[in-house]
């Protein structure tokens, strides 16, 4: 590396660290570009491994965001298998596990979540598994099959989807949620509702309202979970998926300001102007909504990539998007746009009991803050644009599924 | 092998080898072809990997499935030769496709 040509490091090289590398040479970075990541693998996508990848149905070069070449041919070097110990923001420098010490321009922070875990008695036994990246995938998939029992603690959209798929393979699979419906954080009780309903009929067994008491285990490795009203749920393999915790400790550790996540801003830069977040880690502006927040998805980890390669580039910032994910849980493709902060009222487009339906969410003034489409992707692509607009909307247009979205999100 | 070409809204050509079996979608990712986010890797959810095929391309390329087809009545710039390029496959009859980039995937 030649000492004049200024060095971007990014530290994390998950979604959003291996997007910004390849934006910065879209826009035309000509500097160094390290990539550095604790994962042995270079980036890859996460959506299948509780879908596809878990049901075989995926391979590692599907997986992979870029092929292998695309580093090398781009210059962007890899330092896998290698963790950012420390940050010294004065010096401009980041400390790496193998006792490198490398210079920076510029640092893109692209850390992104880790699951949480449950501190529970039991919660160490062999069986006890998370699912974050390709490891955990793997080995949640040798440990599901015909004859095999499944306990999923925690009804989100991980949970659900590993669910899913765990009837897929042929697993017998029960989910314990603590609250009163799964999903009830990230979704509307219509969905919510619909869900445990399509997992009942699929064999899942949903338990709400279940206080984990304990894990039990015999030799070592997990047989049972064991609920606080003293039912014992038998099984040989316990998933923990009660969300993410945001990777900061390095930025906290370096002064940076931090909340529920890294605070950055629509460019991406944290409180530190040599020093960009991207992705899971940080908390972000939302300005559809007038505050901040953490977004967990793919659609956020390339949008905050482009913002941080656009500013560092020199390039006018990104068009703010509206946040939206998917999820497919047997053969329904689900498809959020928004977020239904302050919801004041829902309305239903179409029948649950059809072949897809959609739920708005409104404001006070009959804008559309949030869509949720169950197999209805027009339903889906009107409701994000109509987020996008902030403009008011007819319910009674909405709710009737013979009236055409097009022209009112024209 | 067979090749695309994508071009860019602002007339840049690039030229790809594609691997038959894999998606025009991948062939511009792999290839850091601006203008091709795929924010959903392919799975049909995003509309981010939206293209014109040029004639005479369009037959060959087939038709968009329901799914396909109600993303792409909804995306900004939607024309009648738009097609989602993740849900084109490469093979040796779409040997020298030729595809254009919308001006945002937006
Ligand atoms: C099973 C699963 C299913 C999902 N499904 C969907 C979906 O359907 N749709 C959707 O939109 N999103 C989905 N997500 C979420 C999505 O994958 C994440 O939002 C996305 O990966 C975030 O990208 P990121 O780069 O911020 O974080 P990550 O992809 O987690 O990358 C962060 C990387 O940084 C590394 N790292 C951490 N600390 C250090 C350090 N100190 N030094 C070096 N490296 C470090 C980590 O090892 C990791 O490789 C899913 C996630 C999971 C786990
Ligand atoms: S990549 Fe998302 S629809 Fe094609």
């Amino acid at each position: 590396m030649s000492q004049d040509q200024p060095r971007i490091v990014i530290a994390g090289a998950g979604h959003a660290g291996g997007s910004a590398a390849a934006f910065l040479r879209q826009y035309g970075w000509k500097g160094g570009i390290t990539l550095v990541g604790e994962e042995p693998d270079a980036p890859y996508q996460r959506p299948p491994l509780s879908k596809a990848w878990l049901k075989g149905e995926a391979t590692a070069e599907s997986l992979a965001l870029r092929p292998a070449r695309f580093y090398a041919q781009h210059r962007i070097e890899l330092r896998l298998g290698t963790r950012v110990t420390a940050l010294d923001r004065a010096a401009r420098q980041v400390t790496l596990s193998d006792g490198a010490v490398l210079d920076y321009d510029r640092l893109i922070l692209a850390l992104g979540a880790r699951p949480r875990t449950l501190p529970l008695p039991g919660s160490g036994l062999r069986g006890v598994l998370a699912l974050r990246g390709t490891a955990d995938a793997d080995a949640l998939q040798a440990a599901l099959g015909p004859g095999r029992r499944l306990a999923v603690i925690g009804g989100g959209y991980i949970g659900l989807e590993v669910a899913a798929s765990a009837r897929a393979l042929g697993a017998e699979v029960v989910v314990i949620e603590r609250e009163a419906r799964v999903l009830a954080r990230v979704a509307g009780t219509v969905l919510s509702a619909f869900l445990e309903g399509q997992h009942r009929k699929h064999g899942v067994a949903i338990l709400t309202g279940a206080q984990v008491a304990a894990i039990e285990g015999e030799a070592g490795a997990a047989c049972a979970v064991r609920l606080q009203d003293g039912t014992r749920l038998p099984c040989d393999t316990v998933l923990i998926g009660i969300g993410a915790a945001p990777n900061i400790e390095l930025a906290q550790e370096a002064g940076l300001d931090c909340a529920h996540g890294i605070l950055v801003d629509l460019a991406a830069r944290s409180s530190d102007p040599a020093i960009s977040a991207i992705g899971d880690c940080t908390q972000r502006p939302l300005p559809l909504y007038g505050r901040s927040g953490r977004l967990e998805s793919v659609p956020n980890a390339i949008e905050q990539a482009k913002q941080a390669a656009a500013d560092i580039c020199g390039r006018p910032p990104p068009p703010p998007e509206v946040p939206w994910f998917w999820s497919d849980q047997f053969d329904l493709r689900l498809q959020m746009a928004g977020l239904a902060f302050d919801a004041h009222e829902t309305v239903l487009r179409g029948d649950p009991d059809g072949p897809g339906f959609a739920v708005f969410h409104l404001d006070a003034e009959d804008r559309v803050l949030a869509v949720e489409a169950v197999n209805a992707p027009a339903d889906f692509m009107a409701g994000r644009m109509l987020v996008a607009k902030q403009a008011r909307v007819p319910r009674a247009l909405l709710r009737d599924p013979a009236q055409p979205l097009k022209d009112l999100a024209a | 092998m067979p090749h695309v070409t994508y071009i860019e809204h602002n007339g840049t050509e690039h030229r790809i080898e594609l691997e038959e079996g894999l998606s025009v979608m991948r062939g511009a990712v792999d290839n850091g072809v601006p203008g091709i986010d795929a924010d959903c890797g392919g799975e049909c959810a995003c509309a981010t990997c939206h293209v014109y095929v040029e004639e005479p391309w369009l037959a060959k390329t087939g038709t968009p499935d329901e799914q396909e087809a109600s993303m792409l009545s909804f995306a900004a710039t939607a024309q009648p030769n738009s097609r989602l390029s993740c849900q084109i496959t490469m093979s040796a009859a779409l040997d020298g496709l030729v595809v254009r980039l919308p001006e945002a995937q937006h």
